[in-house]
């Protein structure tokens, strides 16, 4: 990977509004951000993730720290000088205009000719399949068709970055699925970096080519989806993506020592030592379940709780520590029920599927 | 047990069909009826003065007051035209037609005038934070709740040689004559801008208030200057509210009466002084009458205008 990779820079940004307590926004965030890539800032309401947008777009100004874009400093560049467009959530599309209008309007802000922009407004109509609907105006068109054109509206100008806050946030279920695919799409298409705002962590698995994970202005973590889903770092990672099932351990050398006695041996992810007590994380999907009590199995616990959920039947189960544990099993055709509730299984974990947390 | 019920003939169809009817006809009967005493009022506080002053616009006027009952055009006539004294010839009134043609003028130039004032204020009010914002609102309205007689004679003390304005010039070394401000054009149009004022700015502000100003943001995202998001974005989304204000101070202004009469002071004749002057010195009622209609049809011509105006808007704004 060469230096030419990155698109955005963002280092040690600060952003803090001062009041009767300083609302520390974002607290000395870093962050690289890959040319071509679809790029996601995903976290809770209120972690920061739509500051961080707002000022790769322009509308704010970090309190210190720099962004840089294609090495070039536009931490306090206005938007309007910035070769990045935004999809907003709420679309922010011009009510006096046409769809037509609308997407052509940045290419005559930068000073394009008619042909040009007409030519630039049909191919983009064509890019998000609304052509029909090009001298409709946005209140006569269907929440989602308004998202297209925004996204439409954005693309036209070919900026650098396209950035998206929550743009799937009002749309239904089904549609919201089909629009993840179009982005996706869209992305690979136009080449162009998407840097994708999300509180939804199944939105964030499926498009991001990395993500990074929010909380109360700082990054926790960023990587690849399956890294970020297999390896997280703390505790807030790995309860926000996926669901977890944590225990407390000792960890000596290569084994982590639960509560109860039973000794789980793990494959370490990082070189560093890790030792002394610490809390583990093993995803539900990850663990197998055997009836009967073997001494020779990992360890075992007594089924409390059972689940039906079409595709898969989730297990509550008790732990010998007293810890609960959730256990996932994907749904045979066979109806005949494998599991009952008051039996006491082995559970049967991969040396993978360990996760030691920081926190 | 089921039952089955059966239309038995015809006849059953029409009683039914005629009891429905009976119903409906009693029902717009009491419709009638409840809406009486809001239509004798619209008939006696309305229409029907109105009504009197068409017919008194074609009588011929009396010695002293009052009309004689002799149909005649003349009065209509006499709004645009008079007769020579000297060779009976019917010529362009001039007296009149300055007084319309000022009416006009003073009632444009306060229109615009308001605007100017009127539209930076309706934009602060509108940018302060929730809280403070009806504070503002309640500022601009408070003169309104003054009377008018003495708010003009407030800006008459204002303007008049040894004014405020005057004696502080002095008082300061800027000038040594008072400036004549009092009794002229400009004392009429600054006094009309003044009383007119919180009508331009509270449409205005409504408009500015509904704005979205994530518009704004989407405008500068998408390269635009600031100049060019005012010009695209801020005054074509404004523009209701500005025709709103417009029309609210145009058409009072047409037809104002106290203003230019303490500041124009009696030289300067609006539309409304020349009215008044029919019923009074003048002792030409159905004369007065006559131009009180044309005043009428001018306002309607205005509002017609207007509504054109903003319907065409409403068509592209939804």
């Amino acid at each position: 990977m060469t230096n030419n990779d990155e698109a955005i820079e963002i280092t040690n940004v600060l952003k803090v509004y001062k009041g009767d307590t300083d609302v520390y926004a974002l607290n000395d965030v870093s962050l690289m951000i890959k040319k071509n890539e679809f790029f996601t800032l995903l976290g809770p309401s209120g972690c920061g993730k739509t500051t961080l947008l707002r000022l790769i777009a322009g509308f704010e100004h970090p309190t210190s720290g720099t962004i840089l874009l294609n090495k070039e400093d536009i931490s306090l560049l206005p938007p309007n000088k910035r070769p990045v467009n935004t999809v907003f959530q709420s679309y922010a599309l011009f009510p006096h205009m046409t769809v037509g209008g609308n997407i052509a309007f940045g290419l005559e802000m930068l000073g394009w000719s008619k042909s040009e922009v007409t030519t630039a407004v049909d191919e983009m109509l064509e890019l998000v399949k609304m052509q029909d609907l090009k001298n409709r105006r946005p209140a006569e068109i269907s929440g989602g068709q308004q998202q297209r054109v925004a996204l439409a509206r954005a693309l036209a100008p070919k900026p650098q970055v396209l950035l998206l806050d929550e743009p799937l946030s009002a749309l239904d279920l089904k549609l919201r699925k089909q629009m993840q695919i179009e982005l996706k799409r869209l992305q690979s298409e136009t080449g162009i970096t998407f840097v994708f705002v999300t509180h939804d962590q199944e939105e964030a698995l499926t498009m991001s080519d990395r993500i990074a994970v929010m909380n109360e202005g700082k990054i926790l973590q960023y990587g690849n989806p399956k890294e970020i889903y297999h390896h997280p770092e703390n505790k807030f990672v790995a309860n926000f993506i996926g669901d977890s099932n944590f225990l407390s351990a000792n960890i000596e050398n290569e084994n982590a020592i639960l509560s109860d006695g039973t000794i789980l041996k793990f494959k370490k992810h990082h070189d560093n030592k890790v030792s002394g007590k610490k809390t583990i994380l093993i995803r539900p999907e990850h663990v197998h379940m055997e009836k009967g009590k073997d001494t020779k199995s990992s360890f075992s616990g007594k089924i409390v709780n059972i689940v039906y959920f079409g595709t898969d039947t989730h297990f509550h189960l008790e732990l010998g520590s007293g810890e609960t544990f959730t256990v996932r099993k994907q749904n045979t055709p066979t109806e005949k029920n494998e599991f009952e509730i008051g039996w006491t299984v082995n559970l049967m974990v991969e040396q993978n599927a360990i996760q030691i947390l920081n926190d | 047990m089921t039952t089955t019920f059966k239309i038995d003939s015809d006849d059953s169809a029409k009683k039914a069909a005629n009891v429905v009817r009976k119903a409906q006809s009693k029902d717009i009967r009491k419709r009638w009826l409840l809406s009486l005493p809001a239509l004798a009022i619209i008939f006696f506080a309305a229409a029907g003065p109105l009504l009197i002053v068409v017919i008194y616009s074609f009588l011929e006027p009396g010695d002293y007051t009052g009309v004689i009952w002799i149909f005649t055009t003349e009065n209509w006539f006499n709004v645009v035209m008079e007769r020579d004294i000297f060779d009976d010839n019917l010529v362009w009134a001039d007296a009149h037609l300055s007084i319309f043609w000022r009416s006009i003028k003073l009632s444009l130039v306060t229109t615009v005038m308001t605007a100017i004032f009127g539209i930076p204020t309706a934009y602060f009010i509108a940018t302060r934070s929730p809280k403070s914002r009806n504070i503002w609102l309640f500022l601009i309205t408070i003169p309104f709740w003054t009377n008018l007689l003495v708010r003009t004679f407030a800006i008459q003390e204002l303007i008049r040689n040894k004014g405020v304005i005057n004696k502080f010039l002095q008082w300061v070394g800027l000038t040594n004559e008072p400036i004549e401000m009092l009794f002229t054009d400009f004392a009429v149009g600054f006094g009309m801008t003044y009383v007119y004022l919180p009508l331009m700015v509270l449409p205005v502000y409504a408009s500015i208030e509904k704005l979205d100003f994530r518009l704004v943001e989407g405008a500068y995202d998408l390269y635009a200057s600031r100049w060019q998001c005012f010009k695209k974005i801020i005054v074509p989304l404004v523009r209701p509210g500005l025709i709103a204000g417009s029309i609210l101070v145009f058409i009072p202004c047409l037809g104002a009466y106290v203003t230019p009469r303490i500041l124009g002071g009696g030289h300067q004749l609006m539309f409304g002084n020349l009215i008044a002057l029919q019923f009074g010195q003048g002792k030409n009622w159905p004369l007065g009458a006559a131009l009180s209609l044309t005043l009428m049809i001018l306002v309607m011509i205005a509002l017609i205008y207007f509504v054109k105006v903003t319907s065409s808007d409403e068509k592209k704004n939804v």
